[in-house]
Formats: structure tokens, sequence, C-alpha cells
């Protein structure tokens, strides 16, 4: 099975770099983001089969980029990470279309678990 | 500022600002001093000052009501007096002028006038003519006087003046008190008369007696050298000195307060005659004459000691109410301030201790991953010097990162938004089933549950997992706070129509005034080492979400009662 291709969206660099790092250990394509914009304009370009979305994030934030992926792009899957400790933005982000949520600190085997899952789910 | 609302203001300042400094008790002790003092000032002043009002012109219209009636009689009985002598005068000159020298100088004719006198006109005792030398010719009467030399007697040549005298009252020859009138006949000096009648004044006491006076009042006439003409009852017999002196001259009515011989205070009042040089002498004491007035007198005292009673006892339990009323909705203001406080308290505490936890774990979650890419490197690198230390200090962070993201996942629900799911449930249920989370504990340690349940318990819209969180928080700290052995009670009723009750009674250590105060308070904990101290806060943020009230009495030593009070209806918009 092609391992999917998968865009990472945060804005706390040495955090994306180092579970872009790990996942691409484990095999997987990883492209990263470090805020709404540019991962917009990354997806226009290269659309991912997944995207892991950080909720809180200047400017741009997390459920404002899951709104205009499920506009523009719904085939691509989307799993939230939520900082605040707090069902309530998974919650609201699951409603808005979001595959499934994770609260930082994340365990990785966690992450790819539902990673596996999203690409099984028919979008 | 007027110098009157300066001095309310200073009266204000001093009289009802109390001092923040001074403890509660002492602040409303003075409160209610001061209170007591003001309204007694307000009160019993005026009604002072009224009653000494009214006393004084009650006194005075009293006075002059009395002192009338007698200035009154005076006047009277003086005209009575003087109508008597100036009856007995006429008669005197109707003689004169109806009979001759010569007739009344014939022994035989004055006898007979004077008999017809004397049966017409009581009083007369006597009458003679006297000639113009004094010597006295002719005389009918008791006495044998005739030839009797007049003329160097001072009556005499007031006669001869005046042609008229009316004498002082005197003795005489009688020895009892008689007056003498004497009126002149004729008109040339060498050929005129006097006829000379004398009158017993039996009937000025008549007309003294007439007055009706009391026992204890006087009345006598005296001259104008102060000499009795009458008998008195207290100060002397006819012709002794009389005490009391008249003013002078011809004065009409004069009233004075004296104090007479035997030292008693009297009134007299004074009239004196037109034409005589007499004065009635009226004289009352003044225990007569103000007897009505002490009467009046110690009534109105009576009704001053029962009214100023009646006021002091009303001011008493007035100000004792409003003292007591301002008391208890300062305790209340207090109380809902401490609440007031207390939950903000808690909501900043809990909105720090979120954006704390939040900004935690952030570098928590790059400590994570670095750890965790460590951890993969090293797996992947098969000859990596020092494997499995290094293996064993990566799982090392990361279960500290583990640990570390339980607090701050707690600390963030502790403050967090919930979204509270309201069911129909049975409370009793939901005690029952956190009970079954814990039966391992308490059952090993020999604990007594004891179920108080109410069975008709109504159901309620809550939300469960919540409340089994609010429950299990309380129930294990119960259960941590007992001995082995010891005993937990729990208890559900009914509150009222809105509300039902949970109570959860333990008899462990208990807990101290300091510790009962911050307990709700996030890392607050008295089990030291292994606690969070945030169960309790978490469980009082859900009990105000869910609508609910917790409360907390504990004793130390004697154990802790925690009761939870939630709404049945679901509250209609959940508090942030």
């Amino acid at each position: 099975m092609k391992k999917p291709n998968i865009l990472l969206v945060d804005d706390e660099v040495d955090f994306v770099q180092t579970l872009a790092e790990r996942l691409q250990l484990r095999g997987f394509d990883i492209h990263v983001a470090h805020d709404g914009d540019s991962a917009m304009s990354q997806m226009d370009s290269s659309p991912p089969d997944i995207v892991v979305l950080d909720v809180m994030m200047p400017g741009l934030g997390g459920l404002d980029v899951l709104k205009q992926i499920k506009s523009q792009l719904p085939k691509i899957q989307v799993i939230l990470l939520t900082g605040r400790g707090s069902t309530a933005d998974g919650i609201e982000g699951m409603r808005l279309g979001a595959f499934d949520y994770l609260m930082k600190p994340i365990d990785i085997d966690e992450l790819i678990k539902k990673i596996n899952a999203s690409i099984r789910s028919p979008s | 500022m007027t110098a009157q609302s300066k001095w309310l203001r200073y009266f204000k300042l001093n009289f009802f600002n109390l001092g923040d400094e001074k403890d509660s008790e002492d602040r409303y002790r003075l409160l209610h001093r001061n209170m007591i003092l003001f309204m007694i000032l307000v009160t019993i002043v005026p009604l002072v000052l009224m009653a000494l009002v009214n006393y004084h012109q009650y006194r005075t219209s009293l006075k002059a009501e009395i002192i009338n009636p007698m200035r009154v009689l005076s006047s009277k009985t003086k005209h009575s007096f003087e109508l008597f002598v100036e009856e007995k005068l006429s008669t005197v000159r109707f003689i004169t002028s109806a009979y001759s020298i010569e007739e009344l100088a014939n022994k035989d004719k004055l006898n007979k006038i004077f008999r017809v006198l004397k049966k017409e006109f009581p009083g007369f005792v006597d009458l003679g003519l006297i000639d113009y030398k004094g010597i006295q010719v002719s005389y009918a009467g008791p006495y044998e006087l005739l030839g009797k030399n007049y003329s160097d007697q001072s009556w005499y040549h007031e006669v001869i003046v005046r042609g008229v005298y009316i004498s002082d009252v005197f003795m005489g020859y009688r020895k009892f008190p008689h007056i003498a009138i004497a009126v002149q006949l004729g008109n040339d000096v060498s050929g005129s008369c006097i006829l000379r009648a004398t009158i017993d004044t039996h009937q000025f006491d008549n007309l003294i007696a007439a007055m009706e006076l009391d026992a204890e009042s006087d009345a006598f006439l005296i001259n104008d050298k102060g000499v009795f003409q009458t008998h008195s009852k207290f100060y002397g017999k006819v012709l002794d000195n009389c005490p009391f002196s008249p003013p002078l001259g011809n004065y009409g009515n004069y009233i004075a307060e004296e104090k007479d011989p035997n030292g008693r205070e009297i009134i007299s009042v004074y009239t004196h005659f037109d034409k005589m040089g007499y004065s009635l002498v009226l004289i009352k004491p003044k225990s007569v004459i103000l007897k009505t007035w002490f009467t009046l007198k110690s009534e109105m005292f009576f009704i001053f000691i029962i009214s100023t009673v009646l006021i002091i006892l009303t001011i008493f339990k007035i100000t004792s109410f409003l003292i007591n009323k301002t008391r208890d909705a300062d305790e209340r203001r207090e109380l809902a301030f401490r609440e007031l406080e207390h939950s903000q308290k808690l909501s900043s505490i809990g909105r720090l201790a979120a954006g704390v936890a939040h900004e935690i774990n952030n570098p928590l979650a790059i400590i994570n991953e670095k750890a965790g890419l460590m951890k993969d490197l090293i797996e992947l690198t098969s000859e990596f010097k020092n494997r499995d230390k290094f293996l064993g200090l990566t799982n090392s962070i990361q279960k500290s990162v583990e640990r570390c993201k339980t607090i701050t996942h707690r600390l963030l629900g502790f403050a967090r938004r919930m979204e509270v799911q309201f069911e129909v449930l049975n409370v009793n249920d939901v005690v029952k089933e956190v009970l079954g989370f814990l039966e391992k504990e308490y059952v090993y340690r020999g604990i007594d549950i004891r179920l108080e349940l109410d069975e008709n318990l109504p159901q309620i819209s809550s939300d469960l997992g919540q409340l089994q969180q609010v429950f299990l928080n309380i129930l294990s700290n119960a259960i941590a706070a007992v001995a082995d052995n010891g005993n937990v009670t729990i208890k559900t009723w009914d509150q009222d129509p809105e509300t039902i009750g949970v109570s959860i009674k333990d008899n462990g250590t208990g807990m101290s005034e300091e510790t009962i105060k911050h307990i709700f308070e996030p890392f607050f904990t008295t089990k030291k080492g292994y606690g969070t101290g945030l169960g309790l806060a978490i469980t009082y943020g859900i009990i105000q979400k869910l609508g609910g009230k917790i409360k907390v009495e504990s004793k130390l030593g004697e154990g802790s009662i925690f009761h939870v009070y939630l709404p049945k209806k679901a509250p209609l918009k959940s508090s942030e």
C-alpha cells in the first residue's frame, strides 16, 4: 500500500519539523506548512491525501483552514491537533468535517493509527 | 459651607461614623448606643420643654383664676361695709334733719327716737346730743353718760370742722367694739350741737362671715394705722396691731404674696375703702389656693413619667430591632460578597491555570516529539553506543511528558468551556455507580458505607459524566479522610420543588477553618505529595456549570460533610 501524502500545518516550527522527520522515518511522504495561508497555497499546487492541522494558529486559524479545505477540496481528510486540552475544539472540528482530533502532546502511534484509519474511511 | 451644615457634618461624622477599624461587635454596640441617645434627645427634650412651659402656663393661669374671685369677693365685701356705714350715717343724718335741737335735747323725745331707731335699724347702741362746748346734754342708751365732757377729744374737733365724723373701732366705756358716728346740727358755730350715735360692730363680723371663707382663710378690717377693726381668726383681736402693713394711701386693690407671722405662704388682697381710712384684708394660704394646682401638677408629672418610660421602652425596642435588621443585612451582604469573591477568585485562578497549562502544552509537545525522534533514531541505528541507556532516557523523558500532560489537561479541564450534556437521570443510581468504582478500596479498608437514599427521589436533568466526576471526587476524599473501619454516610433527599440534595458525611480527620476556606481552590491539597489539588476545584466548577451549589461543614477530628444541591431542571443557559 502506498504511503499517503501528508501535509503538516503548525506554527510551532520545532514541533512540526520534528514530527515531520519522525513520520518520514516511518515512510510517510510529508510536507510542512507553518501557517494557514501557506498551507492553502501548497494544497492548491499539490493536494495531499491527509492534512494534520493545528487548531490554534496565528492568522488563519485551524478551523478556518478546515472550512476552506472542506469547501474547496472535500476529498482531503483532516486530523486536528488541539493544544487547549479541550474536547470542544475537536468536537467543533468534527462537526465541520474533520476526520478526528488529537490533544497535544500527541502520541505518535496514536497519530499513525488515525492516519491509517482516515485512509481506509471513505471521505 | 454654612456654619449649620458644618455643624451637621461634624455631628454626623462623630455620631454615626463608627470607624471601620473597630471590630463589628463594637460598631453595632456603638451604633446602638448612639441611636438610643439620639432618639432620646429628640423625643425627651421637647417633651421636657413642653412640660415645663405647660407647667408655668398652667400655674400662671390657675393663679389668676384663683386670685380674681378673691379680688371680687373683697370688693363686694368692701361695698357691703361701706353701704352698712353709709346707711347708719344716713340714719343719723336723717334724725338731725328731721328733728330740731330742742326736740333732741328733750330726754323723752330722744328716748322715743332711740327706741324706734333700735327697732328699725339694729346695731345702734346709744344716741346722744352734745352741745358746742362738748358737753353731753341729752342721752338715750344703756349707760350713764349725761353731762360727760368730750371737748378735749379729737373727734369732737373734727366734727366741728368737717360736720361729719366716723370713728375707728374702739372699746370705749363699754368694753366691746363699736364705732361712733357724729353729725353736726345747725349752721352757726355758737348755736350748733352734735348728734352722736354709737354702733355695735358686731355687724362687721356678720359681713365678714357672709364672705363664707374656708377654715384656712381669714378676712378682717384694719385702719390706716394698722390696727385691727375686727377680730382676726389667726392674727389678733380688735385693736391689736396688725402684723400686715397695707400700702399707704388710697390704692383700691392690692395683691401681695407674702409670709404671715406663722410662716405660712399666703396671698393677701388689700382693699382700701373709698371714704373711710379702712382696709379690708383677705388672706388665703397658698396651700389652699394651689391645692388644685398641686393635684394638676402631680397628674402632669405622672403623665410625664409614664410617657417618658413608654418612649424609652419604645426607643429601646425599635433600636434593637433596627440594629438587628442592619446587622442581618450586613451579614447577608458580607456573605454574598464573600461568595462572589470566592467564585471570582476561583474563576480567575482557573483562567490563569488554563493559560499556564496552554503555554506549557506547546513546549511539552516539542519535548515529546524531540524525545520521540531521538528514540526513533536510536532504534534505527543498531550499532549506537549506549543504545539501551539512551532508550531508557528517552522513555523516561516521554513518561515525564505524559505526567505533565495529565496535569495540563486536568488544569485545562478545570477552566474549559464544557459541553454539558443534559439527560434525565436518577442521582441515586449515579451514587451507586460511583461507589462501584471505589468498592475495592473501601472494602479492603473495612470502611462502612451507609446509604440513606430517598427512594422517591425525583429524576433530574443533568450531565451523567460530570456528576460521576463530582461524586467520585468527593467520595474518594471522604474515603481518604476516614481511618480504616471508619464510616461514610451518603444521603439524598428532595430539598424543594426546584432542587434535590445529596450529602456525603465522613467521620474522618475533618478540616480546619483555614482549610475550608481554600478547599475549592486549584492546587490546594492536604494530601502532601500525591494530590494534584484539582479534584475539588473541578468539582466546584462542574457543580456551578450544572446550576447547583456545594457547601462544606467540617470540624477538625470530627469529620466533614459535603452538601451538594442540584437543580431538577437543566439551567436554561449553562454558564461559562
